[in-house]
């Protein structure tokens, strides 16, 4: 769907919040359900308590229920920021407000960030109006920098957390553990890739082992593990296949390796950045890894992604890879995965694919798609309406809706934007709010 | 077959004076000046198209005539007459891309240490180092912003430092050297830095400058020095005194001084632009440009009244304290107060798309009523970005004289989906999306991609 783009403003003032008790029917907009109902058009969307009572064409509103007429309007899915540190950095070079990386060897894999979350963050505004409803806040993979901090090749636990106002901010806790591979696993490892495997290998098989002889552990009647408890812990789930592994990997021997590891181990495998997974499209799909990508990313930024291409997406979905973007968009700019998923689409990526990689995709890989993802019976009415396609970057949301509360379309740049779209001199700006 | 050929624009003092240096060695080129010869081009007309000028007009259904490397004529029904023609219906046709702030070549791709050349960090005052001179013309990120429609660029020192030392303006062609890409007879940069940068890389070493003030005490004093050098070198030639030891420090800032070099001010904050005015003012050289200046929109009158243009990212923000009030409206609220706007990249993947990067501002300018039509924010990346590097004269709109730096998209260059499709240089063809073969590569790529005749 290519939709002119539109020059003019048209604002929908959607004046009264939609608090989740009551009954609300959106009508009239062409709707991407991304799920089974594929795209409705002149379609009906039913929220009752929050959740999605009904979606399709010819359904009666409910008596009583708050009609929003949004004819000629397109509905998506909230968008799903796949990777990213959305309420763990409020400043990236601004030491004090970042919480993604940490110092020293206490935690690996169990470095639990979720904790560590700011519900109140500036960054969750500015990136809930332009659609952003959920995302995953996870430990950042980086070097050791000025502070010493520094990834690990385990570097911990990602979330799941919902950007709205009420309710729990956790969709699902600890959805996935996080590991560097490929340059950056290398420079926290043992100043090798190979160093990176065996340290994750050790950890995975001291888990396996744990598992089976955690009384013995306990009594202090075991072997030494290479991890701590905590870290044991969070790998269990690991290999036993209910949580996943994001691995940050480029280079296609890289990926090789993941999917030689998803499969001894039987994890349930990501790849962020994935560079090169192009190359390996078919072993992908076939070993069921799930790809995160960026979708501008197409230089050779270093030698693990000599073979950054435009294409990946499309490659990668056309072969039945599920794929998310985000690599590159994360945190502050989480906002711009429409970016990504619309220059996939420019270069191969079919429309709804790369629709459907940043809603459902992303909650199938971290296992929340039972509850978001798509506009289906059931599931959270996280929703945007657009007023022209949503991939287009002249395209805005004019309202976002979060578990079925209308959120106010408002953040610290719209504040700063009318100030200074006011002309009256008379008194300084400070005098404008 | 009869084409209208108008004389060609008087070109700017500057490229009289860079014709005019002295020094030429056996193949006539003065040292350090371009080696550039454009590439072979036949006559073109490209036909049918929605033109975008640059000048701030939309000319449907019009074609586009090049001839001997210039824009020859552009309207509707011009006459083919044996020129090669190509259709061009459907499509649309803008001035080159211009980014006025890039580090490919002296950040180039693989961003290995080894090729870390853009950041003389070792001094807070570098302003006799040349950009030129750390470029490295087999950076793939050249050919890809090729197929991004960029036909020149701006290339920049790193702003750890006061004075980073001088940029360079290049065509974006491939060169042995980076003399066969440099633009002929622009004018050079100087790149300065404001706020965080200088402070924290000399402060943290416990030098100065390690504060905003310590900063401004350091351009001043530089400054001093460099109108002091001027003067002897003037009373030198008219006989009173010995001429100073040649320095190229001293050099570089005489040269802003005297007005052929063009400064280029990396400044995020509102605040800190006003502070930057001034000192401009006290030692009388002009600001071409503030870069990242992520806080114009808060003066966008007072950039406007000063003839400088603000160059601008359209959604960076938060990635440092002096970035924490960038809005998307910056660049609306900039154009719509007459200030000269120009979209730039500092970035390899994000010069690829200043196009899209406009899109956004004008989708965020949407959303509170301003109307941004498409002939006005190609200014951004076209003739707004040449007049930044005083290049205006010769390049950045489609006007009959001016070289024939031509990109021509599949269709709206504000859509997504949109994709450059042709890119002249000169009259020539460089990047045909249809045809790989005559595309550059690199010799980095030969064999180390899959993609451009490696192994896979």
């Amino acid at each position: 769907m290519r939709t002119t783009i539109r020059m003019t403003a048209t604002v929908l003032a959607f004046a009264a919040s939609v608090a989740s008790a009551q009954t609300t029917a959106i009508t009239g907009a062409t709707v991407h359900t991304v799920g089974p109902e594929g795209t409705l058009e002149n379609a009906t969307i039913v929220i009752e308590n929050g959740r999605i009572a009904e979606v399709g064409t010819g359904i009666r509103v409910p008596a009583g229920a708050e009609v929003i007429d949004a004819s000629g309007k397109i509905i998506t899915p909230g968008l799903f920021s796949a990777m990213g540190q959305i309420g763990l950095s409020e400043v990236g070079a601004v030491t004090g407000t970042n919480d993604a990386v940490q110092r020293g060897d206490d935690f690996s894999a169990g470095f639990d960030v979720a904790d560590a979350y700011n519900r109140r963050s500036v960054v969750i505004p500015i990136s809930r109006i332009d659609g952003i409803t959920r995302a995953l806040i996870a430990p950042r993979a980086g070097r050791p920098d000025e502070q010493g901090n520094s990834s690990r090749v385990l570097s911990g636990l990602a979330s799941v957390v919902q950007l709205g106002d009420s309710g729990d901010y956790l969709t699902r806790h600890g959805v996935a553990v996080v590991v560097n591979l490929g340059e950056t696993g290398s420079a926290v490892a043992a100043g090798s890739r190979a160093a990176a495997i065996q340290e994750l290998r050790a950890a995975l098989a001291d888990a396996l082992d744990y598992r089976r002889n955690k009384a013995a552990y306990e009594r202090g009647d075991w072997r030494e593990y290479s991890v701590s408890t905590a870290d044991l812990e969070a790998l269990i789930s690991v290999v036993e296949g209910d949580r996943s592994m994001i691995f940050a990997a480029n280079r296609a021997s890289d990926i090789e390796i993941v999917i030689k590891l998803a499969s001894e181990f039987g994890l349930s495998a990501i790849i962020i950045g994935g560079a090169e997974a192009w190359m390996l499209a078919h072993e992908l799909a076939a070993a069921n890894v799930s790809v995160i990508i960026d979708g501008t990313a197409n230089l050779p930024g270093n030698f693990d992604r000599i073979n950054a291409r435009l294409e990946t997406g499309g490659i990668l979905a056309a072969a039945g890879v599920r794929v998310a973007f985000g690599a590159g968009a994360q945190t502050h700019q989480a906002r711009n995965i429409t970016q990504s998923a619309g220059n996939a689409v420019a270069n191969g990526m079919d429309w709804d694919a790369a629709l459907e990689a940043i809603t459902l995709a992303p909650a199938e890989m971290y296992g929340v798609a039972g509850e978001v993802g798509s506009i289906e019976t059931g599931k959270s009415a996280d929703l945007i309406i657009w007023g022209a396609d949503p991939l287009e970057l002249t395209s805005y949301p004019e309202q976002v809706f979060i578990q079925g509360e209308s959120i106010p379309m408002e953040s610290r740049q719209t504040l700063l934007r009318d100030r200074y779209l006011q002309t009256d001199t008379v008194k300084p700006p400070a005098f404008r709010h | 077959m009869k084409i209208l050929r108008i004389t060609v624009l008087p070109l700017s003092l500057l490229f009289l004076l860079a014709a005019c240096e002295q020094g030429a060695d056996s193949d006539g080129a003065a040292p350090w000046s371009s080696r550039y010869t454009p590439l072979p081009s036949v006559a073109t007309i490209l036909q049918g198209a929605t033109v975008l000028t640059g000048t701030g007009e939309r000319i449907d259904n019009a074609d586009v005539v090049m001839d001997g490397g210039k824009i020859i004529a552009v309207g509707p029904g011009l006459d083919a007459g044996s020129m090669t023609v190509v259709d061009a219906g459907g499509m649309w046709i803008t001035p080159g891309v211009i980014d006025v702030h890039s580090h490919l070549g002296v950040y180039p791709s693989p961003q290995v240490s080894a090729h870390s050349d853009g950041n003389e960090a070792t001094a807070p005052n570098t302003a006799e180092v040349w950009a030129e001179h750390s470029v490295w013309p087999q950076d793939p990120g050249f050919v890809a912003a090729l197929a991004g429609g960029v036909t020149s660029m701006q290339i920049l020192p790193g702003s750890a430092n006061l004075f980073g030392g001088r940029g360079v303006t290049l065509k974006n062609v491939p060169g042995q050297s980076v003399q066969e890409m440099m633009f002929p007879g622009a004018p050079h940069g100087l790149k300065m830095a404001c706020g965080e940068n200088p402070k924290r890389v000399y402060g943290s070493r416990g030098t100065s400058p390690s504060t905003r003030m310590g900063n401004v005490a350091g351009y001043r004093s530089a400054w001093i020095a460099a109108d002091d050098y001027r003067k002897k070198l003037a009373a030198a030639e008219k006989g009173r005194g010995e001429a100073p030891l040649r320095d190229l420090q001293l050099e570089t800032l005489a040269g802003v001084l005297d007005g052929e070099i063009l400064v280029h001010n990396h400044c995020y904050r509102a605040d800190e632009m006003a502070v930057m005015i001034d000192i401009a003012k006290e030692f009388d050289y002009k600001i071409s440009a503030f870069h990242h200046a992520v806080e114009a929109y808060k003066v966008a009158d007072m950039l406007r009244e000063n003839d400088i243009c603000a160059a601008i990212w359209a959604d960076w923000y938060g990635f440092k304290m002096e970035a924490f009030d960038g809005i998307r409206e910056n660049a609306a609220i900039l154009d719509r107060a007459g200030t000269c706007t120009v979209m730039h990249s500092d970035s390899a993947i994000g010069i690829q798309r200043l196009n899209q990067e406009s899109a956004k501002v004008i989708g965020a300018a949407a959303k509170v009523g301003i109307d941004i039509p498409p002939e006005r924010a190609v200014r951004w990346f076209t003739s707004n970005a040449a007049k930044a590097l005083g290049i205006d004269g010769v390049t950045g709109s489609l006007e009959p004289g001016k070289m024939a730096d031509v990109t021509v998209w599949s269709g709206n260059p504000f859509s997504v989906y949109t994709k450059a499709e042709r890119v002249y240089i000169d009259g020539a063809l460089v990047f045909d999306r249809h045809n790989p073969d005559v595309n550059p590569v690199t010799d980095f790529s030969l064999g180390t991609s899959a993609l451009h005749g490696g192994a896979q």
